[in-house]
């Protein structure tokens, strides 16, 4: 049997993270292709919907990544991100889903090779947790 | 105001002033050594004294001590007033004949030999120093003591004095330097020096003092934490000197607020710090300098005068070795970029100087990438300088040697040397952090400041009307810095010459027929964007959420914070969202 290959939505932010894995690219680092990135303006744009959402059409983990805390390039939406993503992996808890297949990062634009470590981490570790399954058995 | 004759010419002045001051005034010099403007008048040197005709009566008398009067002639420079002072010389010259001051004085006057009899003294009794301390200081350490040939200055009980502060004001007006030598007589307390930030703390400066010769706005500036008026309510001797009144101690700090259109950013760097890297000795040796304190001391204009001196002689073997503080695998990674050509500027500096002088640099590879860098690279090695090549992971090590150092690197001889010249890099400014959090702007890695696109945005910020200058981008020298900085002026005039300004396309939109006025995105908005309005909706009153186009800068926050998907953020609705992860997550 193949190894499972995870399936990765990634809502990166504009101005640090998408910069970011925007120069993982530029600078040639290697990294596991199994994410796929939405660009959002910011990391506050992302609502716990669209997260449940990702997981429920088959992501097998998410990861939202944003500008560092105070680097912001709209001052504050990513600490209205963090707030809404550990109040989600709570409940995500409830819901029969581990909370780990949720991962907020902070990657700056000049953190290429971060971005590139997050991705490799994440893919490891969900490789761990294995495949999403959220059929409602009868 | 008073009327009076100087030398013929009618001069009107202040009633209270003084006759020197008045001649002062119109440009009339008289010699003085114990007069000081913002000391009383005490006529100690008898230097000053002029003719004065008052109604017929002559009299003779000193001009820092006589005050104007309504119709009297002063001749500054009869044959009487020049004897006179010619005596005084005389007698000063006996009683200080080392002192190089009085010496030039008596020069001035044609005075070759004192007929009286010679002492051993540096000091004049002219009391300024005793007056600078007691009326601008408000101390009072020192005074005269005794009476007749006995007369000295000292402290009380001639010990050392308690109240002493060392401030160093006795000193700065002592027309012989006498006070300078006595300075540890005073007080036990070591004196402080005020260093010089702009001659790398190699020269002196003052509590009041211009930052640098080149400075724009060239005006002077207070040190608050060494000026002793702000310290101690004392002093004010600057004011007392400024014509133009310039000088108010209440000005306080102000915060300006400026509408603006664009901002560059041109904050420059620091100079990296070898302390820490103890294998090069610096701090630990005075034969130890920085490239920044080798420029001061080659400057002209610097604090030696473009003297090179060494533990008090000229070094005859000099040793500079590059990338201090650069291309560190372990701290500063990057190449600092000017390093290479500014040692090789100075190597050419020193051989111009010393011709016969041993010059020896330690290199790793010399980047002379510039306009007519090579050449001069070539040039350089044609002069006799030794250039040799190190590993930058090979060891090198400065150790003491009798008065000078040797330097142990790695794979060469010993070399003896009596001056090393580190080629330190550049660093980020210390605050640069806190201000690219201020303009909310980027730090790249090496904790510069980040450019929107290495290759197409080279001066843009992820900001908008934010634009980088200079070193504070990346070290560079310069040429680069003027070019970089001709760039960021142009793409400011991009800004400023438009007569629309472009706001951001990914604006928030608010469907009205669903908001139900909340107001969570109001709160969520972090640049008050959104307010709530009272609009007639079907023949109701209803509020619904606004959006000010101008002010939204489409951030997309409100978006997600809206619980009746009301609000849409152009470009990322939550439709165009969830397209994307259905497409995504089919995989």
């Amino acid at each position: 049997m193949d190894e499972f290959e995870p399936n990765i939505i990634g809502f990166l932010c504009n101005w640090c993270s998408y910069a970011g894995a925007d120069l993982a690219g530029t600078s040639r680092i290697q990294y596991p292709t199994n994410i796929k990135i939405i660009r959002v303006m910011c990391s506050g744009r992302i609502e716990p919907v669209f997260i449940l959402e990702s997981l429920k059409k088959g992501a097998d983990g998410v990861l939202i990544s944003g500008c560092h805390f105070g680097e912001c390039h709209y001052k504050s939406g990513n600490y209205k991100a963090n707030r809404r993503i550990k109040l989600l992996k709570k409940y995500l808890k409830e819901m029969g889903v581990d909370p780990n297949r949720v991962r907020f990062e902070f990657v700056s634009a000049s953190e290429g090779h971060r971005f590139a470590d997050v991705v490799r981490e994440f893919v490891e570790e969900l490789k761990k947790i294995g495949p999403i399954s959220l059929q409602i058995t009868p | 105001m008073v009327k009076l004759s100087i030398n013929g010419q009618e001069v009107e002045v202040k009633e209270g002033q003084t006759i020197l001051e008045a001649a002062n005034s119109i440009g009339i010099e008289i010699p003085t050594l114990c007069y000081h403007k913002a000391l009383s008048p005490y006529g100690a040197c008898r230097l000053c004294v002029v003719e004065i005709n008052h109604n017929g009566n002559i009299m003779y008398h000193t001009s820092c001590q006589f005050p104007v009067m309504e119709g009297i002639e002063v001749q500054t420079n009869t044959e009487r007033v020049l004897k006179g002072r010619k005596i005084m010389v005389e007698l000063m010259l006996a009683r200080c004949p080392e002192s190089e001051k009085i010496q030039e004085l008596a020069e001035q006057f044609g005075v070759k030999e004192t007929r009286f009899k010679k002492k051993d003294e540096d000091c004049i009794l002219c009391g300024l120093c005793a007056r600078i301390c007691q009326e601008r200081m408000g101390v009072g350490t020192i005074d005269f003591i005794n009476r007749g040939i006995e007369r000295d200055i000292k402290p009380p009980f001639e010990t050392h004095s308690e109240i002493c502060r060392v401030c160093g004001a006795c000193a700065s007006v002592c027309p012989t330097g006498a006070r300078t030598l006595e300075l540890k007589e005073l007080s036990l307390r070591e004196p402080n020096p005020i260093l010089s930030e702009f001659n790398e703390g190699l020269a002196k400066r003052h509590p009041i003092y211009i930052p640098f010769p080149q400075s724009v706005p060239k005006i002077p500036v207070i040190d608050r934490e060494k000026c002793i008026h702000f310290l101690l309510d004392e002093c004010e001797t600057c004011s007392i000197f400024c014509e133009a009144e310039a000088i108010k101690y209440d000005q306080e700090d102000e915060i300006i607020e400026l509408d603006i259109g664009a901002i560059v950013v041109a904050s420059g760097f620091d100079s990296f710090d070898p302390t820490a890297e103890t294998k090069y000795g610096y701090g630990e040796f005075p034969n130890v300098i920085t490239g920044m304190e080798f420029e001061r001391l080659v400057s002209a204009s610097g604090p030696t005068e473009g003297h090179i001196e060494v533990n008090g002689k000229e070094p005859t073997n000099i040793v500079f070795i590059q990338c201090v503080g650069s291309r560190d695998k372990d701290g500063n990674e990057y190449c600092s970029r000017v390093c290479c050509m500014y040692t090789a500027k100075q190597a050419h500096m020193v051989r111009d100087k010393f011709p016969d002088s041993e010059l020896t640099i330690y290199f790793t590879d010399v980047r002379a990438f510039g306009k007519g860098f090579e050449e001069f690279y070539n040039r350089v090695q044609g002069e006799n300088i030794i250039y040799l090549r190190r590993e930058l992971d090979d060891t090198i090590q400065v150790v003491q040697n009798g008065n000078g150092v040797v330097v142990k690197a790695e794979g060469h001889p010993d070399i003896e040397a009596d001056l090393v010249v580190l080629a330190t890099g550049l660093i980020p400014r210390e605050d640069s952090k806190e201000l690219a959090q201020t303009l909310n702007i980027n730090l790249s890695a090496d904790g510069f400041f980040l450019e929107a696109h290495p290759k197409l945005r080279p001066v843009d910020t992820f900001t908008d009307g934010i634009f980088l200058a200079g070193s504070c981008q990346s070290p560079k020298d310069i040429p680069d810095t003027v070019a970089q900085a001709s760039s960021a002026a142009s793409r400011v005039c991009n800004i400023l010459s438009q007569k629309e300004l472009e706001i951001e396309a990914t604006i928030a939109y608010v469907d009205e027929t669903l908001c139900r006025a909340c107001g969570f995105c109001v709160d969520a908005c972090p640049y008050q964007a959104i307010e709530l309005v009272r609009i007639q909706y079907l023949g109701h009153t209803t509020d619904v959420a606004r959006v000010n186009e101008a002010l939204c800068k489409g951030c997309g926050t409100c978006a997600a914070a809206c619980l009746n998907g009301a609000i849409r953020q152009l470009g990322y609705t939550d439709g165009q969202i969830l397209t994307i992860i259905k497409a995504f997550g089919e995989n």
